[in-house]
This record gives C-alpha cells, sequence and structure tokens, in this order.
C-alpha cells in the first residue's frame, strides 16, 4: 500500500516551505534591520525570526473577545497567567485554535548570514595573512581498554566477552549469556586533529558621553549583530571585544558595552590607543584578521586630540587591520565634526570605511557600506 | 505488516475488542520511525496527499518538537475502509498495546457515529487522486501558481456547512410546477380539506418564492465554497482544485465536531481492555503513568480527552444507577440523589447509543450536568482588559455550559453565508457573518477577502457587527473600503 521510502515526499515540501520562509525573510530584511527585533532573541547557533503572514488566513474570532473554559483550581478572578494575545496556555478547547501571531521560525546563523550576503550583495571576504591558525579539534574515533563507564563502548565490549567465552569453550549457543569481564571491556577515547582555520577579531568600540542617546546606542547595538552574523560567517573564529570611552577608555565586556552612559567629555584618542595595545597584545597581524568599528556622535574634545586619533590610524591601527570602520550616528548635541576630518584625512584609502546612521532606517544601507568592499 | 509478537498482540485486542461489542473497520497496523510518523503526521495522516508547503512547515514543528522533547505522537488512526494505523517504532510494549486499543475503539467511532456517516470511506485513493492531479497541474502551471492558488482556495477551507451531506435536496425545480399544490380530495371534501384560506396562503407563498428564486442565491448559502465551484468565473484547473480541497474539507469536519467524544471514547476503551484483559501484572504501572499522562490537563485548560473520558463514564454511572428521567429530575432531596441507585444496568448500552447519535455540541448540550462540572472543577475565562490579564470568570454551571457550547459550535468557527452573487447589481459578491456575541478578526478576514477576490475576479464585501456597529469591509482588488451600514441579522 503505502511505501515511503521510495519517495520521501516531504522533503519537497519542506523545501517549498523553507524557501518561502527565506523569501519572507529577504523581503523584510530592511525591517528586520530597522527594528531590531531579531538581536534580542539570538541564541548561539539559532536565531528566531518572527514571520509575518505565513499562515493562511482564515474567517475566525479575534482572540481577545473570545475566551474560553477551562478546568482547575482558583477563585473567580485568579489569573491563569500567558499574556499576549493568544490566552493562557494558547488553545482552545478542540486544540484547533490557531495562535494570534505569525510564524516564528528557527532560522542557523549561516543561513541568516547567506540571506544577507544575498540581498546586500556582499562580497565575501578573502581571509588576509598566509599563516592561519591551527584549532585542535577532539574526536572520539579510538578504542583503549581502560576509561569511564560513561564511555564504555557496549559492542566492542561484547565482541571482546564473546572472543573470550568461546576461546575458553565456556559459551553455550543453547543458553547464549555473555558475561563481560573488566578485560572485556573497551572505551572510547578521543584523538587530536587540528585543522587550519582562519580567525578574525572585531573591536567594538563607543563614545558613552553624554551626548550618545539610548537611540544612538540601539542603533550601535542593532549594527551590531548583523556585523556579527556575517563576520561570523566569513570567520571560522571570531572573537569581539568591547571599548566604551568618554574622556578616557576602558574595556568591558558586552553587556556593559550597550548599557552604560557616562557623562563629561570625549576623547577619542583615548579608545584609538587602547584597541591599539589590544591589537599588539593579543592579535598578532599574520594570524589574525582585525575589524576594528567605532561608533560616535561624532564630536571629539579638541582638534589636537583629532590629529592625534589621525597619527593612531595611520600609524598604529590601520596598517593591522583589514579594514578601520566609522559609523556616525546622529545627536541633538554633537557637531558632527569628526566624521568630516576622516574623510579630509583617508579619502583615498580604501580600508577606511566611514557611514553616517541617522536613524534606525538608514541601518541596512551603512551596513552595506561597511561589508560592501568585501575587505 | 507487522512483527509477529505485534501481531499475536494485535490480534489478541482485536478479539477483546470485539467481545466488548465495539463494532470496526478492517484496520491495518504499521511500524513506523519518528521521521515518518512526522511525515504522516504533517500530511494529516495521508502519505500521498497533494504537494503544499504548509505540510513541509507542519513537518518542521512537528520534528523540532520531537527534537526538544516536548511532544511525541503515539499514534495516527485514519478514517478509512479498512482503517490505518500507524504504530511508532520504538515505543515499549505497553505504549504499543495501549495504542493498538485506543486505535480500535476510534475505528468503532469512525464507523458508527452517525456524523461520519456521509465520510467517504475510500478516501486513501481519493487523497492519492487529488495527489496526482495536483502534480499534472503543477507540471503544466507550475508549481507557483498553482501553490499560490492553493494558498487561496485553503483561505477558503472553513466556508463549509456541516450539515449539507446530510440535506438530500429536491433537485428538481420546483418552481415551473403550475398552480397551487392541493390536497388529494374527494369533490364534495374539497372545501373542507382544501380551505379557501390554504389556497390563498399557498399562493401567496409562491409569489415569495418566485421573487426569491430572482435573487442569487435565493436563499443565503452557507457552503460558499460550493456556491464559488459552482458560479465563479473559474478556469476548469482552478474549479478542480477548489472542489479537491472543498471534499477534504468535509471529510475532516466530522473529526473537528466529535474530537471530545472521539478521543473520549477511544481513551474509555483502552482503559477498559488494558486493566480488564489485556495488561500483564508488571506493566499496570507503566499503563497508570501512559494513561494519566494523556489525561492530565495543564494550566487550567480542557484536555478533550479527560473531559470524555470523564462524561462517557458519567453517563454509564448515571444510566447503571437510573439516575434520568423525570423521577430524578424532580428529586430536590439532595441527600437522596446522592445514594440514587435504581440498579438498572442501562449503562453500556447508553453509552453506545450516545456514541453512534451525539456530536460534541449535543453531547456537551445533553449530558453535562452541574454536579459533573463542580466535580470537574469547570470555570470559563477571559481576557480583562484592565490587567491585560486572562483571568477565571466565573464558575457558574450555565455560563460554563454556554461558553463551552459557544466554543463548540461550527467547530470554533464563524457562520458565514453567500448573502447576494450579484450585489449592487455588479455582480459583486456579498457576503454575511451572523455575529453570535463574538467580533471577527478583521485583520485575517482582509486575507480572507483577498482571496476571495482572487476566486470571484469581482469586488467582494462582507457585513458584519464589529465593535457595536455594522460593517461593511470590501476589497476590489487594489484597496480595502470600510463602510458603515446597518447590521441586519438574517
Amino acid at each position: 500500500m503505502i511505501n515511503m521510502a521510495k519517495h520521501n515526499k516531504i522533503n519537497q515540501d519542506h523545501r517549498r516551505f523553507k524557501r518561502i520562509v527565506r523569501g519572507k525573510i529577504k523581503k523584510n530584511l530592511r525591517e528586520y534591520m530597522t527594528k531590531g527585533e531579531l538581536t534580542g532573541k539570538q541564541g548561539k547557533k539559532i536565531i528566531k525570526i518572527p514571520i509575518p503572514r505565513i499562515d493562511i488566513p482564515r474567517f475566525k474570532y479575534g482572540a481577545k473577545s473570545t475566551g474560553g473554559t477551562g478546568q482547575g483550581e482558583g477563585e473567580v478572578g485568579d489569573s491563569l497567567g500567558g499574556e499576549g494575545e493568544e490566552g493562557p496556555g494558547g488553545q482552545g478547547p478542540a486544540g484547533n485554535q490557531a495562535g494570534e501571531h505569525g510564524l516564528e521560525v528557527d532560522v542557523s546563523i549561516e543561513d541568516l548570514a547567506a540571506i544577507m550576503g544575498e540581498e546586500l550583495e556582499l562580497p565575501r571576504i578573502e581571509p588576509r595573512g598566509t599563516k592561519r591558525l591551527e584549532t585542535i579539534r577532539e574526536k572520539y574515533t579510538g578504542i583503549r581498554t581502560i576509561g569511564p563507564e560513561s564511555l564504555r563502548h557496549f559492542k566492542r565490549t561484547y565482541k571482546e566477552a564473546l572472543k573470550r567465552q568461546i576461546s575458553l569453550d565456556s559459551y553455550d549457543p543453547d543458553n547464549p549469556i555473555i558475561v563481560p569481564i573488566r578485560e572485556d571491556k573497551r572505551y572510547r577515547s578521543y584523538k587530536e586533529t587540528s585543522l587550519p582555520q582562519s580567525n578574525a577579531v572585531i573591536i567594538y568600540m563607543m563614545d558613552v558621553s553624554g551626548s550618545m542617546g539610548e537611540e544612538q546606542k540601539e542603533i550601535v547595538r542593532i549594527e551590531s549583530f548583523w556585523l556579527d552574523t556575517w563576520l561570523q560567517s566569513q570567520y571560522k573564529g571570531l572573537e569581539s571585544r568591547f571599548i566604551i570611552h568618554d574622556a578616557s577608555a576602558r574595556e568591558v565586556d558586552r553587556e556593559t558595552f550597550f548599557h552604560t552612559r557616562e557623562s563629561g567629555g570625549t576623547m577619542i584618542s583615548s579608545a584609538y590607543n587602547l584597541a591599539l595595545k589590544i591589537i599588539e597584545d593579543d592579535y598578532p597581524l599574520e594570524d589574525w584578521n582585525v575589524y576594528p568599528f567605532h561608533f560616535s556622535d561624532g564630536d571629539n574634545w579638541s582638534s589636537d586630540d583629532t590629529s592625534e586619533c589621525m597619527r593612531i590610524l595611520t600609524e598604529g591601527i590601520i596598517p593591522r587591520s583589514n579594514m578601520f570602520c566609522y559609523g556616525q550616528v546622529e545627536s541633538p548635541y554633537g557637531s558632527g565634526q569628526f566624521i568630516k576630518d576622516l574623510q579630509a584625512n583617508f579619502e583615498d584609502r580604501e580600508e577606511v570605511v566611514l557611514s553616517e546612521i541617522k536613524s534606525r532606517e538608514e541601518i541596512y544601507d551603512s551596513i552595506k557600506v561597511f561589508l560592501g568592499k568585501g575587505l | 505488516m507487522l512483527p509477529k509478537h505485534l501481531r499475536d498482540i494485535q490480534e489478541f485486542i482485536r478479539g477483546v475488542a470485539i467481545d466488548y461489542g465495539l463494532d470496526f473497520f478492517d484496520t491495518i497496523f504499521e511500524v513506523v520511525d519518528y521521521q515518518q510518523i512526522n511525515e504522516i503526521a504533517a500530511f494529516g495522516g495521508f502519505p500521498t496527499r497533494y504537494p503544499h508547503w504548509r505540510f513541509g512547515m507542519e513537518y518542521e514543528q512537528l520534528s523540532k518538537s520531537a527534537e526538544y522533547g516536548l511532544s511525541k505522537i503515539y499514534e495516527m488512526v485514519i478514517n478509512n475502509d479498512p482503517s490505518y494505523a500507524y504504530l511508532l517504532e520504538g515505543n515499549n510494549l505497553v505504549d504499543q498495546k495501549t495504542v493498538i486499543a485506543h486505535v480500535y475503539a476510534h475505528v468503532d467511532f469512525f464507523k458508527n457515529n452517525y456524523w461520519f456517516s456521509k465520510t467517504n470511506r475510500k478516501m486513501m485513493d481519493q487523497m492519492a487522486n487529488h495527489g496526482s492531479k495536483v502534480r499534472r497541474y503543477v507540471d503544466s502551471k507550475g508549481i507557483e501558481l498553482v501553490e499560490d492558488f492553493i494558498d487561496t482556495c485553503l483561505s477558503l477551507e472553513n466556508l463549509i456547512d456541516f450539515h449539507s451531506p446530510f440535506i438530500e435536496r429536491n433537485l428538481q425545480d420546483t418552481s415551473g410546477e403550475e398552480g397551487i399544490p392541493k390536497m388529494r380530495a374527494k369533490e364534495y371534501m374539497e372545501d373542507y380539506i382544501n380551505p379557501e384560506e390554504y389556497l390563498a396562503q399557498q399562493k401567496e407563498k409562491l409569489l415569495e418564492q418566485e421573487l426569491k428564486s430572482k435573487k442569487f442565491p435565493s436563499e443565503p448559502e452557507r457552503d460558499v465554497m460550493a456556491f464559488l465551484v459552482n458560479h465563479a468565473p473559474l478556469e476548469a484547473w482552478e474549479s478542480d482544485i477548489l472542489s479537491m480541497i472543498r471534499d477534504e474539507a468535509y471529510y475532516f469536519a466530522p473529526q473537528m465536531q466529535t474530537k471530545i467524544m472521539n478521543e473520549g471514547w477511544a481513551s474509555f476503551w483502552h482503559e477498559k481492555m488494558l486493566t480488564q484483559k489485556v495488561l500483564l501484572p508488571s506493566e499496570i504501572i507503566d499503563f497508570a503513568d501512559i494513561h494519566s499522562g494523556v489525561l492530565a490537563t495543564s494550566q487550567g485548560q480542557l484536555n478533550p480527552y479527560k473531559l470524555g473520558v470523564e462524561l462517557y463514564q458519567n453517563i454509564e454511572d448515571r444510566w447503571n444507577k437510573g439516575m434520568f428521567g423525570p423521577e430524578w429530575a424532580a428529586c430536590d432531596s439532595m441527600a437522596e440523589r446522592a445514594n440514587w441507585d435504581k440498579d438498572l444496568g442501562l449503562g453500556r448500552a447508553k453509552i453506545f447509543e450516545v456514541r453512534k447519535l451525539y456530536n460534541d455540541v449535543s453531547f456537551i448540550d445533553e449530558f453535562l450536568t452541574p454536579e459533573f462540572a463542580i466535580e470537574q472543577k469547570m470555570f470559563t475565562y477571559g481576557f480583562n482588559k484592565k490587567s491585560s490579564n486572562w483571568e477565571i470568570q466565573s464558575r457558574e454551571f450555565m455560563e460554563v455550559k454556554e461558553k463551552l457550547l459557544t466554543q463548540l459550535t461550527n467547530s470554533g468557527n464563524p457562520y458565514i453565508y453567500v448573502k447576494d452573487g450579484n450585489f449592487r447589481n455588479r455582480s459583486e459578491l456579498l457576503l454575511h457573518h451572523k455575529y453570535l456575541g463574538t467580533t471577527l478578526d478583521i485583520n485575517y478576514a482582509k486575507g480572507v477577502l483577498k482571496a476571495l477576490h482572487r476566486v470571484w475576479k469581482r469586488p467582494v464585501n462582507l457585513e458584519t457587527l464589529y465593535e457595536d456597529e455594522g460593517l461593511l469591509l470590501a476589497y476590489d482588488g487594489t484597496q480595502y473600503l470600510r463602510e458603515k451600514i446597518t447590521y441586519e441579522a438574517l
């Protein structure tokens, strides 16, 4: 009657579904980049993406106007938990009432990066340098006679016991009971293999002086998510370092980076100095691809400090990096002078990429500018 | 084909089921692995269905939640003659025994419940036919076009009339009959049998009918899909696909209408059969574990399996003890009611009758008692706008019952009619939403109007009551229009 092994039919439908999801993500990429609703849901390898309207519309009742029946303890007026529009637990008694929301689909970082690459027409990055880092991976491919019980190889152990019993003539085919003893036991063991790998580090620098508001930081946060996503797809190993600065600079973790608010002035050179130090100490040129990204409202303390910045960039950071990216967000207080200074100094340098991000709507284009060169 | 040890168990349980009086189609069991059961489940039980992306979506969700251990499909059974059932490979023996017993009771329900009596019992074949037809259309028209049209049809899938398979319409057109229908009578009796007032009344009726017949449709039509198949300007392949999807909707409808009864029946019997005849003493604990999982309620939700089982048990008990009829109803003494036992032994016969004649709505309407609702701790809940929280609203019996019936009525779908196929005398389509106290989700309604426009090719309109005002929602192919109207119930 039913032969499923013959043609795995579902795969075809599954591919169609994936393609539709992909198309939706692609179509809405600009919106996702503006809203930043993906960034909060980032798992390790998987990102949950809300897809609007992939379900099939039908005439149905509005969820909030219906309510339903349940059973269990509780007084009238007690909360049932379950926020939002779907209702507690999400389903009615017949279990056939679909949720109010569109679908949330799991997409792997690689897939998302691929979609991003296609939509933004990003070139692949040619990793720099001849020498690559070797990474060492452990694979459980070997067998040993000692080891923890959790790694015991059942089949091998059984085989050994069987062999022993047959050779000792204690095996009875009519009553085939095999009792392994300690010498029979076999355990899995790992072997090390080394893989060549190209590594990259992103050094995020952000101005947290008083003139940078919440909205500006949100823009940086969204932007950094997409930069991470893309560079992760291009390099096997990707590290991120975070530097915040006002009049002085310090290195912080990701959490602090996006949630610190300082007051006071701005000395951009402090951040550049620290970045240079980090690069020199931890990321030797021949092994690493280095990506410094600096976000600021472009309001530096003094023109003296600005010329100091240019010096550090020219002599220190730029020669050690694949490219140097500067994103200028707009704040009501800043003069926005710094990007003009950078422009004047590095007009002919391909590896210096500048972008003005006046609002969230411009994140999309700014990412395109940053990553569009394939450096 | 089942492996020997399962085949023996199946044969044994089959015998037990027959002894208990269950009456089922031949049932073919197959053992499938995780991937296959997810695949079959994604296809709604039919491995041979037409290609469509939503099956892929279903499959992704099913395999994800199985992978994460959130859910596991134990069994699937298809209403067909013979019926097909799938057992999950790797389930332990107690699981398989439970599932086999459960399946036989489902098949008994399929075969004997009145609401299933009009379903196609060769659906396996028909689904395969649909599949190959759609594949042919895909080959000649391209997947995009065909799949897109299927999406359109699926938006209209719930616009059917659950009762229409049971209406035996007089296909002869009666409007052509000459004269007024008279009762046959001897001449001297004529004035008495066909009095003049009666004839005048009939004449009026005829006139009215004639007027109506100029309307299109003459009566508001609930089977919107049928109306579209018959009257929308569709290409042959489109109308073919639309009627396929309509057929499938009618096939699945009774399963929606009897979810509580059907699952309750199957769970009632698997418990009876296993505990009384099938289980070894050593298996009791494992079974209790499985059974309690099946009947568990979470977060105060109603579980149709549990509600069904409890209600059948309650009915059996009541009819055994004679807790029904005028004498019972008239009895006011709580003490007397609590110890009521007329020792009638009618319970078993009663539940077999119930499984034959009722659907979820009539089942709840007739057999849900205040005692039962209290015992089961039933309540209604609703959304409190002030606290933006879902809250328990009431434990009053009438409110609980009414809410539950509302949820089950029309399987939770709104009532939608075709009111006019020549609206504004411009061949526009006018649908009517019969307002029963609950408003439509307007965003979804917009999506459906778009789909309708794809089928009807002229502007489509929907009249409904929204926020206490009559609303005419229209889509003309490029934009949506909203207009205030006076809403008149049909």
